[in-house]
């Protein structure tokens, strides 16, 4: 067959994918002087300034916390799910990803009605004679912005494995004298291991570098990475700097990459779950 | 009891993730600005949507970007996926990478690195910057959904066609493309829904007055809650549903009609990655 067919594309590949990384790598490794530019560390370094460890120490802490409750929440909910609970499996994984089709921001802002002073949550507080509270705008908001719209990254790549599982091995740990907490611990845990690692993965990294969640349920005072970015860009129009928080970003994309295919070993069709 | 507490939990995590759409329904039909109280029922907010200019118009570039980027992104994507499949060794492998790279990096990294492009080439921001930007995040996609089908081909069959007389580009038209296409539609169709519910990417390639769908909600949102959006999610969850719908009683439909299941199987988890790819 021909290969002809893919010049198109490779055109179209450098110009739009190559050519664009390359031009973040210039701007995140220069920095303007009079005459052009110069080869400089400088915005590197102006990452460790406090501020900005800040920012990154908050949006580690806040998408780390958000994956361990995806998990916690996700990884039961996967297993019932592959389980035989219910008689239409492929009902209730379609109810599941159905919210998934609304818009993401749509989604976002359904939770401002919720959680808002005069939200339903608080009027609801205030006819049980129960003092408000203040959820909107605080880190807690984040959260659970961040967990409600990356649950189903965690829950559908475990479901995806649990299923895949050999219902004999299972049952081969029980008729060995295993109980079922133990079967759990060293038999199906561990299978299901590289589902959980993508699972981590797919909602760490982008709980990590969201500004729309953090900008509609923080109210803009939890400055996260994302936003930071966002910030060099759109408002202070300090491209190196923009840059180089986002080679970071790359970079740490690859590492976990790398940890995931440690983990995933020959299975390259699963990487788009 | 194990079986009931097991799916009581399954029913918990539902009412998670349709509470609050639930909730955007019902205060869309709410005759009250004011969030908590009901003011009893209206359509105000509907009728408002509908003349709402802004609104009416971003609808209208959502639709017509997500059209075309797809239709454009699924030939490019189509055609290199051929190609991909056909090359060997280090070319192949460093394609892929490069390929994988749309789909890996965070989209704000994307996002900025084709912000970068254009205005370093001084293309004015607008309506062809937001088109180029679509094809580029939706081809990945389009390759990964066809490859697949590429894998599962028979590769005597285009040499068949070509002992009986067919061109090269006969042979691919008639034969590669009829039978790939399952792949195709998947991927036209992730194309799509990708390009609809994109918001980070456009926000940072398109220019001042054109501004799709998710724009319009990211800056109506800034400022607090309108019931407009409501209004506009009740509107688009239900069509959304519908659809869903319409593609389940088909697909039932044809597993009745005896093709075999596995198929039909196969189809139905395509349709949840696609959903899924709505993300």
């Amino acid at each position: 067959m021909k290969r002809s067919t893919l010049f198109p594309y490779l055109i179209w590949m450098v110009l739009f994918i190559v050519v664009p990384m390359f031009l973040v790598l210039y701007y995140a490794f220069t920095v303007p002087t009079e005459s052009g530019a110069t080869w400089s560390l400088e915005n590197f370094a102006r990452f460790f300034e406090p501020i900005y460890l800040k920012v990154l120490w908050r949006s580690l802490r806040l998408a780390l916390f958000s994956t361990v409750i995806c998990l916690i929440i996700g990884y039961p909910a996967a297993m019932v799910m592959a389980g035989n609970a219910f008689e239409r499996k492929s009902v209730v994984l379609l109810l599941f990803v159905v919210p998934m089709w609304m818009n993401f921001l749509l989604r976002t802002y359904a939770w401002l009605t919720i959680l808002e002073r005069n939200g339903v949550i608080n009027v609801l507080l205030a006819n049980l004679n129960l003092p408000s509270l203040n959820i909107l705008y605080t880190e807690g908001a984040v959260v659970l912005g961040m967990v409600y719209n990356f649950l189903p990254f965690m829950v559908l790549p475990i479901y995806s494995v649990l299923s895949k599982i050999d219902r004999g091995v299972v049952e081969a740990a029980g008729d060995l004298g295993a109980n079922s907490l133990q079967v759990f611990a060293k038999v199906i845990f561990p299978l299901s291991l590289p589902g959980v690692v993508s699972g981590v993965t797919m909602v760490f990294m982008p709980a990590l570098t969201t500004f729309v969640i953090s900008r509609l349920l923080g109210g803009g005072q939890f400055t996260l990475i994302g936003n930071l970015i966002e910030q060099q860009f759109l408002v202070v129009g300090d491209w190196g700097f923009g840059s180089s928080i986002s080679v970071v970003m790359i970079v740490l994309i690859l590492l976990s990459m790398a940890i995931m295919s440690f983990f995933e070993g020959e299975e390259k069709d699963v990487a788009l779950w | 009891m194990v079986r009931f507490l097991k799916r009581s939990y399954i029913y918990l995590v539902f009412a998670f993730l349709y509470m609050p759409i639930a909730v955007l329904m019902v205060y869309s039909f709410n005759d009250s600005r004011s969030r908590g109280m009901w003011g009893g029922f209206t359509l105000r907010w509907y009728v408002e949507l509908f003349q709402d200019r802004t609104i009416m118009s971003s609808l209208y570039s959502t639709l017509f970007i997500g059209v075309t980027s797809a239709v454009i992104a699924t030939i490019i994507g189509t055609l290199a996926a051929i190609g991909i499949h056909n090359s060997r060794g280090i070319q192949k492998k460093l394609i892929m990478n490069v390929t994988y790279l749309p789909v890996l990096n965070p989209e704000i990294v994307t996002a900025i690195s084709l912000m970068i492009l254009f205005v370093f080439t001084k293309v004015r921001l607008g309506y062809l910057t937001l088109l180029l930007s679509h094809i580029t995040f939706n081809i990945p996609y389009v390759i990964l959904s066809v490859l697949p089908k590429l894998r599962q081909l028979n590769k005597h069959l285009y040499e068949a066609a070509l002992d009986l007389g067919c061109t090269p580009a006969g042979a691919l038209w008639k034969v590669i493309i009829p039978e790939i296409m399952p792949g195709i539609i998947t991927g036209l169709l992730l194309a799509f829904t990708l390009s609809i519910d994109d918001f980070v990417i456009s926000f940072f390639t398109t220019g001042s007055g054109v501004s799709t769908l998710s724009i319009t909600i990211y800056s109506m949102a800034r400022r607090g809650i309108n019931p407009k959006i409501n209004a506009l999610s009740t509107i688009m969850f239900t069509f959304v549903l519908l659809l869903l719908i319409i593609v389940n009683i088909r697909q039932a439909r044809e597993q009745r009609k005896g093709r075999n299941g596995k198929n039909g199987q196969k189809r139905q988890m395509d349709a949840l990655r696609t959903g899924f790819g709505g993300v």
